[in-house]
Order: C-alpha cells, then sequence, then structure tokens
C-alpha cells in the first residue's frame, strides 16, 4: 500500500507565494519502506516532513497519507495519529514533568483506555532503553536521554508511519546507535514506515532509499550505495561521502583495484582482498 | 594561559537525598596553544568540567587554575577570583548556541556580550567595531545582517552570530560543546575552518566537547576521555585512537579509519595511521605499493 503521495507539491512560507521551500516534488512511499532524506540545511527537508503529517498544507500540489489529502481539514486529525514526527530538539517536546507522564501525554489525548497506555508506556519506554527512568524527570535528563523520551512519546501512539526529523542530531554515539537500531527494529518487526530526515551518511546507508534534496526540489532518489557512487553529482549538492566511501574512492583512483566500499567493514574487506591478491 | 585541573570533584544537588557525583577527581593539563577535545559519552562528566572553565559553575573540590602559577593567572578555587575579567578571557559557546539568541538585532545580540564583560568599553562606535569584526571573523557581512533580527537568518548563520556573541571579547581560551553538532557535512566543514583561522591569533587555545570522534582526529593536538567522571585517557588523537577496543568498551565510537584499521589488524595487517581519511589512504597505498614490488621482485628472480 501506498504511505505516502506527494503530486507537483509546492510550498512557500510567504504570504506572497514566492520563494517555494519545496519546489515541485512528486514522490511515493511505500508502506513499511525506511527512506532517508539527505540534503544541505535549508535543501527543504524539514518543510517536507511537515507537509507529510500536515503541519502544514501544500500551496498548491497534493500530498496524502493512505489516500487521505492532509489538505482535507476532517482527516488532519487521523493523519497525524498515523504520521507521527520526532523534532530535533527535544527540549521542545517535553510536556510533563515525569518521564512516563510525558510519554502517556500522546495516547491520553487520542483516548487509549488506561490498562492500554500503561502497556504502551512499557513498550516505548523498553524499546528507547530508558524503562530505569520512568519516574525521573525530563528536564533532569541529558539531552540524548531526552531525545529517547520524544521518541517513546511517539511510539506510544502506535503511527504506522515514524518521521525523524534530524532526531539523532543530538545523540552521543552509543545514543545514535541505540535510536537506529530501535527505528530499524520497528520498521523490520512492526512494518512502521520510516522516514529519516538526516546528515549523518552512515544512517542513510541502513535505509532502503535515500532521497536527495536541492534547493526544494528531489534531485536523486535510489538505494543508498547507488546515491553514494555517483559522488561527483553528491558534491554538486555540497553533500559528502561516508569516510569509507571516500577512503575507497581514494584508493580507486590511486590505481588499487578495491571493491566499492561504504562501510568500514566493506573497507576492511575490500583493502584485505586487494591486498592479498597483490 | 594553561589550565590547570587537580582533583576536581563536583556533586549536583549534595545536599538533597539524591546527590550525584559528576566529576570524581579530574586531573588534566591543557597547554596554551593546543586545540583540544574533549570525548565522553553521555553525563561522563565533560560538560561540567568544561563548565567550571569558565566559572559557570564554581570549583567546590580540589584546585582549577587558569594561566600561571601564584599571582599571575586565575585561582577558579579561590571566591575572590576576578570571575568577571576570567568569563572575558575564557569564550563559552554552549551547544546549539542559536537558540539562545535573544535581541532585536544581530548588532544588539552580538554586543550585548561585550557590553556585559568590558564594561570599560563604553563608546558606541567602539563597540559597533568589535562588533563588525565579530560578525566578519565568524564570515557574515556585517552590513548585510547587523539590522536583521537574528531569527530570520538560517541555522548555519545563527550559529556563526551565536559565535560572534562570544568571540567578540577576544577570548583567549575558547571553548565549544559540540559546536558543529547539527550542520550538515559541509557547514561542519566550514565551522571547522573558521575555528582553525582564530586559532592562534587572539584565541590561543580552543577546547571542543565533541561525539564526532572524525572531527577529533582529524582537528586537535590532543584530546582527553571521559568516563565516570574522570579522565581515563589522554593523549594524540592517533594515542588514543590506537587504543580502540578501549574506546568502544567505554560505549564511546572510533573514527571510521580506526574501526577499519582494527578490522585489518585482526586480519594482520598493520596501518600505522593518525587516523584521518587522506593519512590513511596514503599509508594503505604504501602498503599496496610495497607489496606490488614485493611481488614484481619475486617474480624477476
Amino acid at each position: 500500500m501506498e504511505a505516502v503521495r506527494f503530486d507537483n507539491v509546492k510550498f512557500s512560507y510567504r504570504d506572497d507565494g514566492s520563494g517555494f521551500a519545496v519546489n515541485g516534488v512528486s514522490l511515493s512511499i511505500e508502506e513499511g519502506q525506511f527512506v532517508a532524506i539527505l540534503g544541505r540545511n535549508g535543501s527543504g527537508k524539514s518543510t517536507l516532513a511537515k507537509l507529510i503529517n500536515a503541519l502544514i498544507v501544500p500551496t498548491s500540489g497534493t500530498v496524502s497519507v493512505f489516500g487521505m489529502d492532509t489538505a482535507d481539514d476532517k482527516k488532519t486529525f487521523e493523519i497525524r495519529k498515523s504520521a507521527g514526527m520526532v523534532f530535533q530538539n527535544p527540549d521542545n517536546q517535553t510536556v510533563a514533568s515525569i518521564v512516563e507522564d510525558d510519554v502517556a501525554f500522546g495516547p491520553e489525548n487520542i483516548g487509549v483506555p488506561r490498562e492500554e497506555i500503561g502497556k504502551r508506556i512499557d513498550f516505548a519506554l523498553d524499546a528507547v532503553g530508558m524503562q530505569e527512568f520512568r519516574h525521573s524527570t525530563p528536564a533532569k535528563l541529558s539531552g540524548g536521554q531526552k531525545q529517547r523520551i520524544a521518541i517513546a512519546g511517539v511510539l506510544a501512539l502506535m503511527p504506522k508511519i515514524m518521521i525523524l526529523d534530524e532526531s539523532t542530531a543530538m545523540l552521543d554515539p552509543k545514543g545514535r546507535r541505540e535510536v537506529m537500531a530501535v527505528i530499524k527494529k520497528l520498521n523490520r518487526e512492526q512494518g512502521i514506515t520510516v522516514i529519516l530526515i538526516t546528515h549523518f551518511m552512515d544512517e542513510a546507508l541502513q535505509a532502503d532509499r535515500a532521497i536527495v534534496m536541492h534547493r526544494g526540489e528531489v534531485v536523486m532518489d535510489g538505494a543508498p550505495e547507488e546515491i553514494f557512487s555517483r559522488s561527483d553529482e553528491l558534491e554538486m549538492y555540497n553533500l559528502t561521502l561516508p569516510r569509507a566511501a571516500y577512503i575507497c574512492k581514494k584508493l580507486q583512483a590511486a590505481g588499487m583495484p578495491v571493491a566499492n566500499a561504504f562501510t568500514a567493514e566493506e573497507l576492511a574487506e575490500a583493502i584485505c582482498a586487494s591486498l592479498q591478491k597483490g | 594561559m594553561r589550565i590547570v585541573a587537580k582533583g576536581l570533584t563536583y556533586t549536583y544537588n549534595p545536599k538533597s537525598p539524591f546527590p550525584s557525583q559528576a566529576l570524581k577527581g579530574v586531573d588534566l593539563t591543557i597547554e596554551e596553544g593546543e586545540f583540544f577535545g574533549i570525548i565522553g559519552h553521555t553525563g561522563s562528566g565533560k560538560s561540567t568540567f568544561v563548565q567550571h572553565l569558565n566559572a559557570l559553575i564554581k570549583v567546590t573540590g580540589g584546585e582549577l587554575r587558569i594561566g600561571g602559577i601564584g599571582d599571575a593567572g586565575y585561582d577558579l578555587a579561590d571566591k575572590k577570583c576576578n570571575f568577571l575579567e576570567l568569563r572575558s578571557k575564557v569564550g563559552m559557546v554552549f551547544q546549539y548556541p542559536e537558540y539562545q539568541l535573544f535581541a532585536e538585532t544581530v548588532e544588539k545580540d552580538v554586543a550585548f556580550g561585550l557590553k556585559n564583560f568590558r564594561r570599560d568599553i563604553k563608546d558606541e562606535k567602539e563597540i559597533a567595531a568589535h562588533v563588525k569584526e565579530a560578525l566578519e571573523t565568524v564570515g557574515l557581512n556585517y552590513a548585510a545582517v547587523k539590522d536583521c533580527s537574528p531569527f530570520e537568518l538560517s541555522g548555519g548563520q545563527k550559529r556563526r552570530v551565536a559565535i560572534a556573541g562570544v568571540i567578540v571579547t577576544k577570548p583567549e581560551i575558547l571553548i565549544l560543546d559540540e559546536p558543529a553538532a547539527g550542520l550538515d557535512p559541509l557547514g561542519k566543514q566550514e565551522l571547522m575552518e573558521l575555528l582553525h583561522s582564530i586559532h592562534g591569533g587572539w584565541c590561543k587555545t580552543i577546547v571542543i566537547v565533541s561525539h564526532d570522534m572524525d572531527e577529533i582526529a582529524e582537528n586537535c593536538t590532543r584530546a582527553a576521555v571521559f568516563s565516570e567522571g574522570k579522565v581515563v585517557m589522554e593523549g594524540k588523537p592517533a594515542e588514543i585512537f590506537r587504543r580502540g577496543e578501549e574506546l568502544l568498551s567505554l560505549g564511546l565510537d572510533v573514527p571510521t579509519t580506526a574501526r577499519c584499521a582494527m578490522l585489518l589488524k585482526e586480519r594482520g595487517i598493520r596501518i600505522d595511521t593518525d587516523f584521518t581519511c587522506d593519512d590513511f589512504a596514503e599509508k594503505v597505498l604504501a602498503l599496496y605499493a610495497e607489496g606490488k614490488a614485493g611481488k614484481e621482485g619475486g617474480d624477476a628472480q
């Protein structure tokens, strides 16, 4: 089933409708896909995300989520229930003074029965590895821990689509790995469609599909490995290669026969194979 | 000015039922002229430590000196220490500093720090000159942005304005907590270039807190690893990243190059690198050339 569909979508933040932040985007995301969205700051990635869960509606064109038009006011509630969003800054997403209350806020709002809320809090806190902080105060947690609570808050809504707008930017490496593991697990085991906006190329490599935005337009769309093989194009859009891919390209350019590599593991494998062959 | 911490301890909420000891005896010396990296996972005490450096947190246990020994410099454990002067010489840029912008215009925002810390500067023209210099240092066009609201600017520009607001007092020591977090890869690179461009002039020492090990490997002269309120490793990035297994066991990452080097080592291939991408590639190519030469030599016999 098609989870998200954009038909020639344009969006402008200005009243006069000039200067499109998203400029003529058409795309389709299937249910269960794990899509990474890349692009420089200001390329329109966050605008694209906000269009999906009806935080903003297109200036022209249509966005639909599971067939529901986001411009239809009557569907807004249903759309937001199916497409949960986690933002960049956890401080702006905390509402309660106790962690479990914060996670409960979403389900309470949509009228989930009391016992079910308890189960969902358990599930969500386990999923982000924050069960032991259940009775803590979010204000006293570190940035990374707060962000995991924000993710738990969305998980508790059991959304079909999860949109993460640079949600790992403030986490430490361990926190990032944990959250990425959670996201992948939710995607694989529960079939949640994941839309991950990120500046971390290694995170994009874990997706099924990568979309590159540039000046409000989709300029590249394909498997991450395929996108990262087109390094000249990436450079045009001011994106950098994952470091392993950069090293690999450098070795190839100097005449060393190494297979394409995108991660440290693949690079080690490729170097080893090449050195042994001599 | 060198930074010397000896046996520095700090406990949050000491007299409450929930005390939490963030620093458990930190010994660390950062020499003048360094581009120093501080590594550690969330809750390791690194932020508590750097907040001591410009007295946002007052010393409650142990010693902390910035500057010379004796009368010269600042003894931060001394209540009579001139903290105002210290804060103009030790600048602190927090995580996501753009969230702290508040004034109506960029010019007023940047001038705020100067007016607070350098009360001897009263002439408006002189203030404007300092603001102009700070904005130009961070790569912004003074005339173009001075009258803008800071909130009209892009994320990268906002961060530059926030940094300008700190460097406007020309601190000798500049401390930045995750300065490149949240920026896109090119933005990160530009920010690091900016830091290198001011390092060595009036800004003698730079201390960055970072989770990005590649950033540490590529930019720092030395680094310290914090864990559970103590410094557990200290040295040049190459020395630290050679101990990759230990870093991983502390829940930290290693640079891509170090991960790759560890995997190659398991297979008996040693690469002696400083862990920057370019150096790593060069060393691999050298090994390849050696192997090829060896093989050709063998064939000839």
